[in-house]
């Protein structure tokens, strides 16, 4: 995803001159090196100070310009959580907050890599936005939207690499604020966002050998979230299965919980979010995910147990 | 020389007057920020009355003294009578710090360390544009990470159109900075030792400060360390640690306004 952020941002880039990217001490990865080589006013590296990256984001918006504050997602929002909240929220300035590398990505790190409330804490900031696309092809959408629509805060949650593309031939149009039908099915409901949508897809293939035909949304925007679009899943299914690399505190599960407390849904929901606890254990994301029994051999187990 | 001492005659009225409307306006809240906004009149008054074109920003960092930017900004027509009566009341929109959005206000602020980042922002999207940004620092706000973040970045930027002023009145909430921070000074060798010019003025004498803004060199920032006294110039706030947030009853108001118009 980090490649298909630089190539598209730096498309945008060429077009409008009021793009600016200030980065804390990362690595320009692809088209990223030809922003900074040809626009080296508008791409700036600030080296190990979010605070002052965010600050100054703010200040760029304040003078008409149209800035990127991009780095690994801790420090994109954690880090620098007061100018977050103050210079850029409070005062609902168009910058967006890239946080790569969200969620479990990166799992040799330890803790204090991870962002596994980055949601819960960005969605209780008034003003603030949040974006988390699932794909390289929403993340193209999604930029598109930053660059040139959007009037407010956001809050962008991206993957690193490798993510392999669900979306690029799905009907269903990317809208900014609306859940997006990426996958149909009538039996089971997943309802995910993020890279680990991929994990929803292993899961359509494996339940169809039992027959069990399953719809995939990708929530791509949690704030504002689509309740409309929600009501409407919970009238059409009755079983819902939310999988998210996220606390279960603030994120998906909540969202989706208290919205079918308030509309007095009779189905099943159950969900697979990180434990409200932190993450100790290092390997690959998916050893993290498991060790918070986000894992498809058991989710697949429960769906066929809650169906039969 | 003649026209120095008609400036410094004029600043002076000004700040008589900046002053008397502030404790007149102490006089119908339960407390405001009169000692450090004291210590400040000589600046702001400097950069709005003298320095600043309109094109150009100023930005209060040290958003405690909201009041004092309220009374200028009100002096120069921007803020309206009727809303500075309401400050701080239910139905005004003046509050204590200042708000991005008011007439005149550059920069929501209140929380130490913020204005300098946002400043050079401002100042690298308008780089090469003739346009400077006046920030005003408090010497207690140095002690803020997020600072020397700006200060080493704004400089490594070569953002040589941002002028910060330091207020060094050396006083804190309630506490001297010298006692908790000694090793702060000096402040002028930190910010050179960074990479910006800095130099250091009275800043109750408006034509100090003026002389050494203009003097600025436009290959670096430039960092102004504004001697000041808390409180000043009324006797029993200078100096005086609980005059940091407080408003005076009705004999200290008085004795107040007379000392301001024995000046």
């Amino acid at each position: 995803m980090r490649n298909t952020f630089a190539e598209e941002l730096y498309k945008h880039a060429v077009k409008n001159k009021k793009i600016y990217i200030l980065v804390s001490d990362i690595s320009p990865a692809g088209s990223m090196i030809n922003f900074q080589k040809k626009y080296p006013n508008r791409f700036l590296n600030v080296g190990v100070s979010e605070q002052t990256m965010i600050g100054m984001c703010a200040g760029l918006s304040m003078e008409g310009m149209r800035p990127f504050a991009y780095t690994i997602s801790t420090f994109a929002l954690y880090r620098p959580f007061e100018m977050v909240r103050n210079d850029i929220c409070y005062q609902n300035l168009p910058v967006t907050v890239v946080g790569m590398g969200a969620g479990t990505i990166y799992s040799t790190l330890g803790g204090t890599h991870l962002t596994q409330e980055d949601i819960s804490i960005a969605r209780s900031i008034p003003n603030m936005n949040i974006i988390a696309p699932c794909d390289p092809s929403e993340l193209k959408e999604a930029i598109n939207f930053c660059c040139t629509k959007s009037k407010f805060p956001i809050y962008l949650r991206i993957g690193k690499a490798g993510e392999k593309n669900f979306t690029k031939e799905c009907k269903e149009k990317w809208t900014f604020g609306k859940i997006r039908k990426i996958s149909s099915g009538k039996d089971v409901c997943f309802l995910t966002f993020g890279p680990i949508v991929k994990k929803a897809y292993d899961l359509k293939d494996n339940l169809k050998i039992q027959n069990i035909s399953s719809e995939i949304y990708s929530c791509h925007t949690l704030k504002p979230f689509d309740y409309v679009g929600l009501k409407k899943i919970f009238k059409k299914f009755k079983l819902i299965v939310i999988i998210e690399d996220h606390s279960k505190i603030g994120g998906l599960n909540t969202i989706v919980k208290t919205c079918a407390y308030e509309s007095q849904y009779m189905g099943k929901i159950v969900s697979y979010s990180l434990k409200d606890e932190f993450i100790h254990c290092y390997g690959s994301q998916e050893d993290l995910l498991g060790k918070h029994n986000i894992n498809n051999k058991k989710i697949y187990r429960d769906i066929i147990k809650k169906i039969k | 020389m003649i026209k120095n001492i008609n400036q410094l005659s004029k600043s002076k009225a000004r700040c008589r007057k900046y002053r008397k409307k502030i404790l007149e306006i102490s006089q119908s809240v339960s407390a405001l920020h009169i000692g450090g906004s004291f210590s400040s009149v000589e600046i702001i008054d400097c950069i709005y009355n003298r320095i600043k074109k309109n094109k150009d920003k100023f930005i209060l960092s040290k958003g405690h003294a909201g009041i004092l930017q309220y009374v200028v900004l009100n002096d120069l027509g921007i803020i309206k009578n009727k809303d500075l009566k309401n400050y701080q009341k239910k139905n005004g929109f003046l509050g204590v710090h200042p708000d991005y959005g008011t007439p005149g206000i550059m920069a929501s602020t209140g929380s130490l360390g913020h204005g300098l980042a946002m400043a050079a922002g401002m100042a690298l999207a308008c780089k090469n544009k003739n346009r400077y940004f006046y920030i005003l620092l408090s010497d207690g706000e140095l002690q803020e990470g997020s600072v020397w973040e700006s200060v080493l970045t704004i400089s490594s930027l070569k953002l040589n159109n941002i002028i910060v002023v330091v207020d060094n009145n050396n006083l804190q909430t309630s506490s001297w900075t010298t006692d908790t921070h000694p090793t702060l000074y000096p402040i002028d060798k930190k910010f050179e030792s960074f990479g910006w010019n800095a130099v250091k003025c009275n800043g109750h004498n408006s034509n100090d400060i003026f002389n050494k803004i203009k003097k600025k060199s436009p290959k670096k920032p430039l960092a102004l360390i504004a001697k000041t006294i808390k409180g000043y110039p009324i006797s029993f706030m200078k100096n005086v640690p609980e005059w940091h947030y407080r408003a005076p009853n009705k004999v200290e108001y008085f004795k107040a306004i007379k000392e301001i118009d024995n000046l």
